[in-house]
């Protein structure tokens, strides 16, 4: 297992690029007017790690056959995906505030046919980890050695089929593919484990024959670690189970579910934003 | 001219097309042995993958697939796909528009004895509707082999649908070279009455045809086997002439080609007589394939008595 403990710098660097990018998300929000932010939050600090330092991409060329690939399953976090590819350069930060509006780029949940960058159209839950297994298939048939990362949320694990997936992936050997679960605990209706009860995940992703992995969601070092053990772990697929906050970085929205699909009014946002700032500053004065 | 099963040209084409390009790649869901897809996985084992029994995930797979250059092949019973896995389509397909190619089969009450849970009438309704999406319905064996060649020439999502039983040829294989994606092929020419159909229920157009003209009554028939791009043209053209339509279709009469002509003919104001042939708004039932298709008046003889009606 790689070490990144040493890479403080690294660390640092990533940890401002996620609360950069959770004042862009918030930003965004604020002015569509509505979205996603507790899942987007939740979700930002892996999206932060695998766009910023992990993946191999190339903004200038998003089609490189040869590029890894992300798909982001739980669509919703939408707001996180196009914070990050606008930073990374796929296409101008002007465009974030065109969010959900007519004519924008940006549509409500990722749409490949509209923004450079996005691998395919999600926001109907459980199809990304099916998507991502073709993906990979295609990489090992064609002797590619890209990775595949999949973003799934852990309501969306109630679908069907992510365990069709699952079983898939498993069956083909399929280790150029890893899944990240947002485990947040929360979906729409409130807490999973109130409305269909998760908590045997590691279990039953290690029954399906996954290599499994656990980790802090937020913390960067962690998730560095646990993508490098998942490209060098062979013969299975990877499930980083990683343990989030729904609404990370501010306060009021953490835990709280009514954030799930809520924009931020005024009096939020203004709270939001100051929280975020005061965090980006300690970030930068460590 | 002997009878061939549609499937095994399928199956067929699928390895001749494999043949030449490396990036076919072909996907069923435990049911390669009756899709005939069990031929390219013999040729092509490495390109070929048996889902199993989990048709969501197949349709998603074949667009990841696609999205790395891959021309995607999936396959099954048309109650599956797309009955199963409509919004699958719609997401990682459609909307994403990939390349997935979905030819599925045992479509239609001649299905036969497994029974309604099998019989898919609705399926071309489902697909007409999805933007993006092209639709086929062959109407004899070569024609099918020409329309797997046309899906895997042309960019984009499509869908093709056969049924079960065998069929006899109503072309030759050379006639069909010029098959162009939009257009119909008329296959009689004639001034008192038009008879669209597709898929099986051309050649039962065709017999209908040789008896209404012993009786005096010359009927033209159109292969409406390009559904979705639909040959607008030819039907205007058509209803312009003889002023007298019946569709007729192994398919729920809501959503198929005869809805597609109805839309047609009541927008563009063209005066005709019309009656649309298809399974009135029920599911089918079990039985013999020849005594489905006469229990829900999808013969000769029910098109040509529609066609007299409107004389």
């Amino acid at each position: 297992m790689q070490n990144h403990a040493h890479d403080k710098e690294l660390i640092k660097k990533l940890n401002l690029k996620a609360v950069r990018v959770r004042k862009q998300i918030i930003e965004m929000l604020y002015h569509a007017k509505s979205g996603h932010p507790g899942g987007s939050l939740s979700a930002t600090d892996a999206i932060v790690a695998l766009y910023f330092h992990h993946m191999r991409h190339n903004p200038k060329n998003p089609g490189d056959p040869d590029r890894d690939r992300f798909i982001l399953s739980k669509g919703h976090a939408a707001p996180a995906l196009y914070a990050v590819l606008a930073e990374s350069g796929y296409f101008s930060k002007k465009e974030l505030l065109t969010l959900r509006q007519v004519g924008s780029i940006l549509q409500g949940h990722p749409a490949n046919t509209r923004t450079p960058g996005v691998e395919v159209s999600t926001g109907s839950l459980g199809q990304g980890l099916s998507f991502g297994i073709g993906v990979a298939l295609a990489g090992k048939l064609d002797k590619k050695n890209y990775n595949v990362y999949v973003l799934i949320g852990d309501g969306e694990s109630e679908e069907g089929q992510v365990w069709e997936a699952a079983a898939s992936a498993s069956h083909h050997k399929l280790d150029n593919l890893t899944a990240l679960l947002d485990r947040n605990m929360l979906q729409i209706d409130g807490c999973t484990e109130d409305i269909v009860g998760l908590e045997s995940t590691k279990e039953r992703w290690a029954a399906f024959g996954w290599n499994i992995i656990e980790i802090d969601g937020h913390d960067i070092k962690q998730i560095l670690d646990a993508l490098h053990e998942a490209d060098s772990y062979k013969g299975k697929p990877t499930m980083i189970i990683m343990r989030t906050v729904k609404g990370r970085g501010v306060s009021f929205m953490e835990n709280n579910v009514d954030f799930h699909g809520v924009a931020p009014n005024e009096e939020e946002y203004k709270q939001a934003m100051k929280e975020l700032d005061e965090t980006e500053k300690k970030l930068m004065e460590d | 001219m002997e009878k061939i099963n549609p499937r095994d040209m399928y199956g067929e084409t699928l390895v001749k097309l494999g043949e030449k390009n490396p990036n076919i790649v072909v996907l069923d869901a435990d049911l390669a042995k009756s899709t005939k897809t069990y031929k390219f996985g013999k040729r092509f084992p490495e390109r070929f993958f048996d889902m199993g029994i989990a048709e969501a995930n197949m349709i998603s797979v074949a667009a990841g697939l696609a999205s790395c250059g891959k021309t995607a092949f999936a396959s099954t019973f048309a109650v599956f796909v797309p009955g199963k896995v409509y919004d699958q389509i719609r997401m990682s397909v459609a909307y994403s528009n990939m390349n997935v190619k979905m030819f599925s089969t045992h479509a239609g009450v001649s299905v036969g004895k497994d029974g309604a849970s099998h019989q898919m009438l609705e399926d071309i309704a489902l697909m007409r509707v999805m933007p993006n999406m092209k639709v086929f319905a062959p109407s004899d064996p070569f024609q099918t082999g020409r329309i797997v060649e046309l899906m895997a020439e042309n960019y984009g999502p499509m869908y093709a649908r056969v049924g079960r039983e065998a069929m006899y040829p109503i072309y030759q294989k050379n006639e069909l070279e010029d098959m162009t994606i939009g257009r119909s092929i008329t296959l009689k020419e004639g001034e008192d009455a038009t008879i669209i159909a597709h898929g099986m229920m051309v050649r039962e157009a065709l017999i209908a045809h040789d008896t209404l003209k012993k009786q005096g009554v010359n009927a033209e028939v159109i292969d409406m086997w390009t559904i979705k791009p639909f040959d607008a043209e030819a039907v205007l053209k058509s209803a312009k002439k003889t002023g007298r339509i019946v569709t007729v279709e192994e398919h729920s009469i809501i959503g198929g080609i005869g809805s597609a002509v109805a839309e047609l003919l009541s927008e563009k104001k063209v005066n005709v007589t019309f009656k649309r042939m298809g399974v009135n708004d029920t599911f089918g039932e079990s039985g013999d394939p020849s005594d489905l298709l006469k229990k829900y008046c999808l013969t000769s003889e029910d098109i040509v008595e529609n066609v007299k009606k409107l004389m």
